[in-house]
């Protein structure tokens, strides 16, 4: 690199906010950023370690309540926090650019997508005012967004999360930037969006020489656009260096254990967990943040702060001992077995569901409904058991987990327990003793937990209802469901808000598990959860798979964790079933065409690995009318017969089953998208 | 359960606490405080019998036995002042917990229910909410008479239903909550869900909409009394008072002013507490998270 | 979008109808009734029966319903209890003051509640904003009638610019009365910003805090136009509904000002009918002032579809 001064050059940066005692309580410590002209750097942290405060930092802009306390935030060579309104406006949106987390939110839903990027291209532009309809098409068509004309006139909410992205992305390139800061921008987007949209975002670095900082918690995301790498906890950069050499040979203890923790599609076991939590700002700290978790510290790392130390590969850590970091473990061994016997505990057949109930007057005019949310569903769970439903957006997966747990009706079909017990009824009409067998995990814990309700009164209430006890046996059965999720009895007193995200899901699995269930149904439940707790929360759901033998529905679209996890897999499409089948077989070729497009999209933590982009990234609303579901992005569709007739079941020697009218033999010889051995 | 009667207890504390460590919430709760206890209190601190005529002067000024001077009748202007909040405040303040419980269950029903009571309730509270304001009060009044026995459940009553609509709203925005939807998973009655699950996440919202109608309610109150259908003569009321006093307000304002301010800082105070309240319980929509 | 008109639509005269049954119902069920008061001590035996049948009270309730409602869609409301006037004609007039007053009110009340509100939401914690909702609340606080004899007090008594009492008659032409309307005016007015000011302030605050602002300013946005072209369009939407409450509550509060002042508008009629007992006066003005309530919101709904693109579209993607 010739030494020219980095574009965007910050060091020294402390950003704090006044706590409620009065004291300053900091955010960012001395924190340094240094990023060239035409490189990617990604900032790599998890929930409060401070880089989203980083990256807005670079524009000068600090969120209301946090002040910046000491160092410099430089672009091209101007110190940011001292440049009046004006000259900060100017640079702002202009030569440096911001895609923001939310574009659904970020985008002012009163205003036209053309009156913004109008906005964009007058303030930053000197071109003839009359041209900026052409020049805004031309920005929309080069963020690949078809039929630019009508998205001009349309407002913010009438596009989809793909679409809302790309949008903002053109909003920033009428600027014509020099750098780009990305604040967690496929958050939120479907994995083969989220690969589209990444693509999209390298060419376009390429093409335009622009210095891009990827802020992303997405170690996967990072390996496939970053050069350079910046790990950051608690507030402090840990580990600093190229790319391909954080990622494969960490020289940070913490940095090596998030790795681990990373689920891969090439693991059959679980990750590795990262147990306790890092500091909140509140906290005082002497000597090395992550001491209390790490496996390597010493007294030394717990007197003083460690300094940055260099390696020979490139790397800079705040570490005493930096050689000593082992590689990410590669999880050992297989999936632990299970004992998955006897007959099913719980079946569906042919199970549909709809939303959409219509009105009197289009049943008087005789129109057609339209097709179920979720049709043709044959589901089979076995005690011990965990069956993964993996999907995306649409893909109807958390429907059917409500409509058996009886929160929407079904619209047809049939479910059942083992006994005959009939599932198809609304859970107010359910037996007691029916609804104790099967229990719920939610997604969020935020919701899913009463904010007012003390973790005791929360694990009572299953307590209470199905066993009737009261007093101090409720209490000590709470007491020690706590025990078998990791918590200590003294969080009985304890409200939500004062939990952290694993704590409370940890707390939402006992009150599952308080009703001794046979089966527990989780939706998404390690979706809103940092990596680093991700892999705790699975460990526990195995430990309590094998202790009670229970089954498990368990709905992501996080691949890797099902894989990671299931022993049986099916994989949804708007609705209905393309391709089920035990765990291995399913990520093994033959795959269905969209499985296919699904694990060709998933992102590894591997800079070498590429992924391959299928289909059309097009949104879908409802599934087709008649025929395959996936038909209208199918690669490799093979003719009018897909539109036609629903595709006939094919089944392997394994158990496995595709519903696809390409023969067999056929979907074996092609390419896959992903082997995983 | 222990745990929930321990931590109610204990956020009330924390709630007060922190309302007193703003301005408006200690200035409001030491004008409520004052006025609550001038109310209880005053029948024995006061000056004179209320009914009490001097016939020496009507309409004199301040003087040392009559410090805020003599109203038209020659009655003693501070003894009126100082009782002339108690019916009122006794009135308005069994009738606001009254319309806020009744208001408040059923808007927390109907936003569980949904559907078509749902519907039919609406369209009802919306045409009783197009009645000009005072009106049925007015009716009622003028009909069954202006006791007290007819004042309370009229006001309470027509003070309710647009509990209902906040309540309604604000079970809405917990219904939609998780949390429920675990409960209705678990097989609990909808009553339990109601007692145990919506409810202690509306009360903010209830209780910091019932300090507002009780302001409501009392502004109402007076406005009845000064119209006539309200407290009646001879007994004292502060809208009475300026409704007798105000033909004589060039030739004693005092007997204008002192209700009025009397009546001013009791709504002032409780307007202030109402907000504090919302600013502490965070109903206020403030800032964002920090980080 | 005009099936959304059209529901709102039909709700509002679904509400307006509910309101008609609710208002004779009560009439209904009140002890005693035209008669009685009129008759009063006499009224009972034969005189009582009289009355009834020259009144037409002794019809089934539900027949009279029909008649009295079909009256009233024609605007016929009938005659008042004396028998002597026609209630329309009573009525025409005090509705043009009454609307008068209320129009005076909206026209300088709502610029300026919303001017306060805009500038106390963007100067939030600052003077301006301490200032204006010190203020309000303190409006707020104040009865009306407080507020109307605090200011004849000091216009009327002391200052003697306008006299305290309007001794014009309803169809006076409204320039005899002018002074009158302007204190009743100023009165409703000052209540009326206090409200209003408060909504849009708090209104204002939340769009200012947004994500959406955020990202303008981070995209070179210069604060002005953030605020006018951002932020002020999604703050105010709410408003409209806010103004529509306000206008109906301005058509019920103005009871009380109009008594004080003695103005001749519909709240004084009604005040004086109930104290008369003169019930089908009091049935015709509810009807009016609850019709114009419903009307007043419905428009208010229709502007809200109009104006918010959120609302409008039915493309919007499924959550």
């Amino acid at each position: 690199m010739t030494a020219q001064p980095p574009l965007i050059d910050i060091s020294g940066l402390r950003v704090g906010f006044r706590g409620r005692s009065g004291a300053m309580l900091p955010v960012l410590h001395e924190v340094d950023l240094a990023v060239r002209r035409g490189e990617s750097v990604g900032i790599v942290g998890e929930s409060g370690s401070g880089k989203s405060t980083l990256a807005l930092a670079a524009m000068g802009y600090l969120r209301h309540g946090l002040a910046r306390l000491d160092g410099v935030a430089r672009f091209d060579g101007q110190d940011m926090f001292a440049l009046a309104q004006p000259e900060l406006a100017r640079i702002r949106g202009g030569k440096l650019g911001l895609i923001p987390q939310n574009s659904g939110q970020a985008l002012t839903p009163t205003q036209r997508i053309g009156a913004q990027i109008a906005e964009s291209l007058r303030l930053h532009c000197d071109h003839d005012p009359a041209s900026h309809r052409d020049r805004a098409c031309d920005l929309l068509a080069q963020v690949r967004l078809p039929d630019p004309d009508t998205i001009l006139r349309r407002y913010p909410h009438e596009l989809s999360g793909g679409q809302q992205q790309r949008v903002a992305i053109a909003m920033a390139l009428a600027g014509e930037p020099e750098a780009l800061l990305l604040d967690e921008p496929t958050t939120g987007l479907d994995v083969t969006t989220q690969a589209h949209i990444l693509a999209l975002l390298r060419g376009l670095a390429r093409e335009r020489d622009m210095a891009m900082v990827y802020v992303s918690h997405d170690l996967g995301v990072i390996a496939q656009v970053c050069d350079r790498v910046h790990v950051l906890y608690a507030g402090e950069t840990v580990l600093a260096g190229p790319a391909r050499a954080v990622l494969t040979t960490p020289a940070h203890p913490y940095a090596s254990a998030l790795l681990a923790a990373i689920p891969g599609l090439g693991d059959r076991a679980l990750p590795r967990a990262l147990e306790g939590r890092p500091p909140t700002p509140d906290m005082a700290r002497t000597g090395c943040a992550f001491a209390p978790r790490c496996g390597l510290a010493t007294d030394d790392c717990r007197a003083a702060a460690p300094p940055m130390a260099s390696t020979p590969d490139g790397q800079r850590a705040r570490c005493l001992y930096p050689d000593k970091v082992a590689p990410p473990a590669a999880s050992q061994g297989d999936r632990p077995a299970t004992a998955a016997d006897g007959p099913p505990l719980l079946t569906t057949q042919a199970l549909s569901v709809r939303y959409d109930s219509p009105g009197l007057l289009a049943r008087l005019r005789g129109r057609p409904r339209a097709p179920a949310t979720v049709a043709g569903i044959d589901l089979a769970l076995r005690r011990g058991e965990t069956l993964g439903l993996v999907g995306e957006s649409g893909s109807g997966k958390s429907t059917i987990l409500r409509a058996i747990a009886g929160l929407l009706p079904p619209a047809g079909g049939q479910i059942g327990l083992a006994d005959g017990t009939d599932l198809a009824t609304a859970a107010e009409r359910r037996r007691p003793e029916t609804l104790r067998r099967i229990q719920m995990i939610f997604q969020n814990p935020d919701e899913s937990l009463n904010p007012r309700q003390t973790v005791g009164d929360i694990l009572a209430q299953p307590l209470r209802l199905y066993f009737g006890l009261r007093g101090q046996p409720c209490r000590d059965r709470a007491a020690d469901l706590l025990e078998t999720v990791r918590l200590g009895a003294h969080y009985l007193d304890r409200l939500p808000g004062q939990l952290s995200g694993g704590e409370k899901q940890r707390v939402a699995v006992a009150r599952a598990f308080a009703a001794g269930p046979e089966a527990v149904l989780c939706d998404e439940i390690t979706s809103a959860l940092d990596v680093s707790v991700q892999a705790a929360v699975l460990e526990l759901l195995n430990d309590l798979k094998a202790r009670h033998g229970t089954g498990f529905v368990f709905v992501s679209h996080d691949l890797t964790v099902v894989r990671a996890l299931s022993d049986r897999v099916a994989v949804l499409y708007q609705g209905r079933i393309c391709e089920a089948g035990p765990t291995d077989a399913v990520f093994a070729p033959p795959h269905h065409p969209y499985t296919d497009v699904l694990l060709g999209a998933v992102l590894a933590p591997d800079p070498d690995h590429a992924p391959r982009l299928l289909a059309e990234d097009a949104a879908e609303l409802s599934p087709p009318a008649r025929g395959c579901p996936f038909q209208r992005r199918c690669p490799v569709k093979c003719g009018t017969i897909c539109e036609t007739d629903t595709p006939p079941a094919r089944e392997t020697a394994d158990g496995h089953v595709i519903r696809c009218h390409i023969p067999l033999a056929d979907l074996r010889g092609r390419e896959t998208g992903q082997t995983a051995s | 359960m222990s745990g929930a009667a321990i931590s109610v207890r204990a956020r009330a504390g924390g709630v007060l606490r922190d309302m007193l460590a703003r301005p408006s919430g200690a200035i409001g709760l030491f004008l409520v405080t004052f006025h609550l206890a001038l109310a209880i209190l005053s029948p024995w601190v006061v000056p004179y019998d209320y009914k009490a005529m001097d016939a020496t002067g009507t309409l004199a000024g301040p003087s040392a036995a009559h410090w805020l001077g003599t109203d038209h009748l020659g009655r003693d202007v501070l003894t009126r002042v100082m009782l002339g909040g108690r019916e009122a405040l006794l009135i308005t303040g069994i009738a606001t917990p009254v319309a806020l419980v009744w208001g408040g269950l059923a808007g927390v029903w109907l936003g569980l229910r949904g559907g078509w009571p749902d519907e039919v309730a609406m369209r009802l509270v919306d045409a009783f909410l197009a009645l000009p304001g005072i009106l049925p009060l007015l009716v009622l009044i003028t009909v069954f008479g202006t006791g007290g026995e007819v004042l309370l459940p009229t006001l309470a009553f027509f003070f309710g239903i647009p509990v209902i609509r906040v309540a309604r709203a604000a079970a809405h925005e917990v219904v939609a909550r998780d949390f429920i939807s675990a409960a209705r998973a678990r097989g609990h009655r909808p009553l339990d869900i109601v007692r145990r699950e919506i409810l202690p996440n509306v009360t903010d919202t209830l209780l910091v909409e019932g300090a507002m109608r009780w302001s409501w309610m009392l502004l109402g109150f007076s406005a009845l009394s000064f119209l006539g259908f309200g407290v009646s003569p001879p007994r004292p009321d502060w809208g009475l008072m300026v409704s007798d006093a105000r033909v004589y307000m060039s030739l004693a304002p005092l007997g204008v002013i002192a209700p009025v301010v009397a009546l001013s800082t009791l709504i002032i105070g409780i307007n202030l507490t109402a907000d504090a309240l919302a600013k502490t319980l965070g109903l206020d929509r403030a800032r964002k998270a920090v980080i | 979008m005009l099936g959304m008109i059209a529901r709102r639509f039909a709700l509002g005269l679904v509400t307006v109808w509910l309101v008609s049954v609710i208002i004779f119902l009560g009439v209904e069920a009140l002890p005693g009734d035209a008669c009685t008061a009129i008759l009063e001590r006499d009224a009972h035996g034969e005189a009582l029966a009289a009355c009834r049948e020259a009144m037409g009270l002794d019809t089934p309730a539900l027949a009279r319903y029909a008649e009295w409602a079909a009256g009233v869609v024609q605007g016929e409301f009938g005659m008042s209890a004396g028998g002597q006037e026609s209630i329309a004609q009573m009525v025409g007039y005090r509705v043009r003051n009454s609307l008068l007053l209320a129009a005076g009110a909206l026209a300088v009340g709502i610029p300026l509640a919303i001017t306060l509100g805009v500038v106390a939401g963007l100067a939030r914690d600052r003077w301006p904003d301490l200032l204006f909702s010190t203020g309000a609340i303190l409006a707020m606080t104040i009865p009306e009638f407080v507020a109307a004899t605090v200011l004849i007090l000091v216009f009327a008594i002391w200052l003697g610019w306008v006299p305290a009492i309007v001794l014009t008659p309803a169809d006076a032409p409204p320039l005899e009365f002018f002074p009158e309307f302007i204190l009743a005016s100023t009165v409703l007015t000052m209540l009326m910003i206090a409200h209003v000011m408060r909504m849009i302030r708090a209104s204002v605050i939340e769009a200012m805090a947004s994500e959406y602002v955020q990202m303008a300013t981070l995209k070179g946005v210069p604060y002005w136009r953030i605020v006018f072209r951002h932020a002020l369009p999604n703050a105010l939407l709410p408003a409209i509904n806010v103004i529509a409450l306000t206008v109906a509550w301005l058509l019920g509060g103005v009871v009380v000002v109009e008594v004080v002042f003695n103005y001749p508008g519909l709240g004084r009629l009604l005040v004086d009918a109930i104290s008369e007992r003169d019930l089908p006066v009091v049935q015709a003005v509810t009807m009016i002032v609850a019709a114009t309530y419903v009307g007043v919101n419905l428009v208010a709904d229709i502007l809200s579809l109009a104006l918010n693109p959120r609302l409008r579209s039915h493309r919007a993607r499924q959550a």
